[in-house]
């Protein structure tokens, strides 16, 4: 076998890793939680990953990558800091969802599925509904809820991530030279 | 006599994520009860006599469900479906956000009725808070001993595993998610054999709702008589309806099963906008058929809902009023199937693209002569020739809106325009 440089996250968290598998009568179904916490380290789920996931619930990175291409909520490609995700369910819909998505394609200048050139933000455009019908029309924002969106409070959205982001980066100095926004 | 919330009594109030203010209101005493005085065997007779049917959609009687699991040794497993995502229905996530120890204390009794060695909860992807808070409930229900080794001191184990799922709306069908939760893609498989008698890695698998786990609780407790007390004799106890669409106030309404459709509309939900009627009704979800006006005197109850032409499914209650294009309405959802479909079967998979493409095309004024006949023929060839019900969920609304407002489909592809805009200009 070829020396492999192990993946960071496999190290730092081996701990948690072993517990998370030691849940389930089969390895395998560890392969969720698994790909859930590397994406969470690295952003995105790179080949290396995929490998390190593989290695570790006993499947080859090919039945791997067949599992995470399954779930809208993984990826395979470097995402935005912030992924931000309309409902365009029927519900939202109703409540003038396409608008919204209209409004935030032209604000942004990209299609759903892109990011933004900063690295800021991925604009998602989701036809599953996302639970939350009672606050149409309905966004997440890395999962957490924003309803009853209208134009005006999407665009204090973006303020608020930019300014966050900017917060977030400012005490290292490192990672802000996307400048622009 | 008033109907008294039951699942969702103190919700708004009270932080029922909190053990110790659960258990001021009663909570946990129910499952005291039943390690201590009742056989796993009377937990599946309550729950039978109580005439809980399921509240995921499909309204299987529970205590049948429980009793189908084969005598013959094997591990038995418990599945908590917490992977609501049917368009819509947003009642789970409440129940989740805010009283996951009612859900955990019926899961609890619900694994000590079918004497099961595990359970998991498989919880939509999308439901990060959802995660955080049963993460947290359940670390408190192993500290005060009700989930984990020997509970309460009566040789029953049990640990409760959330499984995050991580984005596909085929994984709340029961299969589906099985293959899921064991490492798969999320594909349905065909039925029999049922999970009852090979489901979570091949073995007697019991798989239901959270909200009707989250009855269990209350009928141990109160009794199957008082449960049945509830709404009528086919469909007892209390549901959670979900509102969503053209009401002045779109929300979770629990209320007794049989609550008629336009009592939760008007009474409950605050009617809708000035001026405006009700035009169609998605009494179940997305992937129900349309009611109409002529139907708001339905109670929505499993049975009654069933004999007026559609399904009670989740009790997500979607209204659209008379400025709705129904063409719309059916193109959105026809996006979201197609974009949903797992794949598997070639009906599904080309069926629900092919309905899109069309629908798109007709809602856009460039509808083709043709294309009514085509759209016409189209359910026949997709429903009940596949693995999993999706298919036919596929075309519930599209199908019965093609018998309600055939003229608008019409209108529009004649004219090139919708009949709806045309008033709402004038």
């Amino acid at each position: 076998m070829m020396e492999k440089q192990a993946v960071s996250w496999v190290v730092e968290r081996h701990e948690e890793i072993e517990a998370l598998i030691n849940r389930y009568p089969e390895r395998r179904s560890a392969v969720l939680p698994l790909l859930h916490l590397a994406q969470e380290a690295r952003g995105y789920l790179a080949t290396e990953d995929v490998e390190a996931v593989a290695e570790l619930v006993g499947m080859t990175p090919s039945e791997v990558t067949g599992i995470v291409s399954f779930y809208s909520l993984l990826h395979r490609q470097p995402r935005g800091r912030y992924t931000l995700t309309l409902c365009q369910n029927l519900p939202c819909v109703l409540a003038g969802a396409e608008a919204l998505a209209q409004h935030l394609r032209q604000r942004l200048g990209i299609a759903p599925g892109e990011t933004t050139p900063d690295g800021l933000l991925t604009l998602e455009e989701t036809h599953e509904c996302l639970a939350a019908c009672d606050g149409a029309p309905v966004v997440q924002v890395n999962l957490e809820y924003a309803t009853h969106m209208t134009p005006e409070k999407v665009d204090r959205l973006l303020e608020a991530l930019r300014a966050a982001s900017q917060e977030a980066a400012a005490p290292d100095g490192e990672e802000d030279d996307a400048g622009g926004l | 006599m008033a109907f008294e919330p039951v699942l969702t009594r103190g919700i708004g109030e009270l932080d029922l994520t909190d053990l110790k203010v659960y258990r001021a209101q009663g909570g946990y005493q129910a499952l005291e009860k039943a390690l201590r005085e009742l056989a796993p065997g009377d937990v599946v007779q309550m729950v039978t006599d109580s005439g809980l049917r399921g509240r995921g959609g499909a309204g299987f009687p529970a205590g049948k469900k429980w009793s189908f699991l084969p005598d013959d040794g094997r591990p038995r497993y418990l599945v908590c479906n917490a992977d609501e995502s049917e368009p819509g229905t947003f009642k789970d996530r409440l129940l989740i956000e805010h009283h996951p120890h009612q859900l955990i204390e019926g899961i609890v009794l619900a694994a000590y009725a079918v004497q099961a060695v595990q359970a998991f909860i498989y919880l939509r992807g999308e439901f990060l808070e959802g995660y955080r808070v049963l993460q947290r409930a359940l670390a408190q229900a192993r500290d005060a001993g009700y989930v984990g080794r020997n509970i309460l001191g009566s040789g029953f184990d049990l640990e409760i595993v959330v499984h995050r799922g991580a984005g596909a709306y085929i994984c709340g069908e029961e299969t589906g998610l099985l293959s899921s939760l064991q490492g798969g893609r999320g594909e349905p498989r065909l039925k029999p054999p049922f999970p009852a008698v090979a489901g979570l890695y091949g073995m007697p698998t019991v798989v239901n709702n959270v909200e009707t786990l989250s009855c269990v609780p209350h009928i141990v407790a109160r009794g199957p008589e008082w449960f049945r007390s509830i709404g009528p004799e086919t469909s007892p106890g209390p549901k959670i309806f979900s509102v969503s669409g053209h009401v002045v106030r779109p929300g979770n309404y629990e209320l007794p099963m049989g609550v008629p459709l336009a009592e939760l509309i008007f009474e409950h939900a605050g009617g809708l906008r000035p001026g405006r009627r009700v035009k169609a009704v998605l009494p179940g979800g997305g992937s129900s058929p349309a009611l109409t006006a002529d139907h708001l005197d339905v109670p929505l109850d499993f049975d009654s809902v069933a004999q007026a032409g559609s399904m009670l499914g989740s009790g997500a209650v979607m209204v659209l009023d008379d400025t709705t294009c129904i063409v719309k309405a059916a193109y959105v959802l026809a996006r979201f199937f197609a974009a949903e479909s797992c794949g598997q079967c070639t009906p599904c998979r080309e069926g629900t693209s092919w309905v899109a493409r069309i629908l798109g095309r007709i809602e856009a004024g460039q509808g083709r002569p043709e294309d009514l006949e085509v759209l016409k023929s189209l359910p026949g060839q997709m429903a009940g020739r596949t693995i999993c019900p999706f298919s036919d969920a596929s075309v519930g609304f599209l199908s019965s809106t093609l018998i309600h407002f055939e003229d608008e489909y019409l209108a529009h592809i004649e004219r090139g325009a919708c009949q709806v805009r045309e008033v709402r200009s004038a």
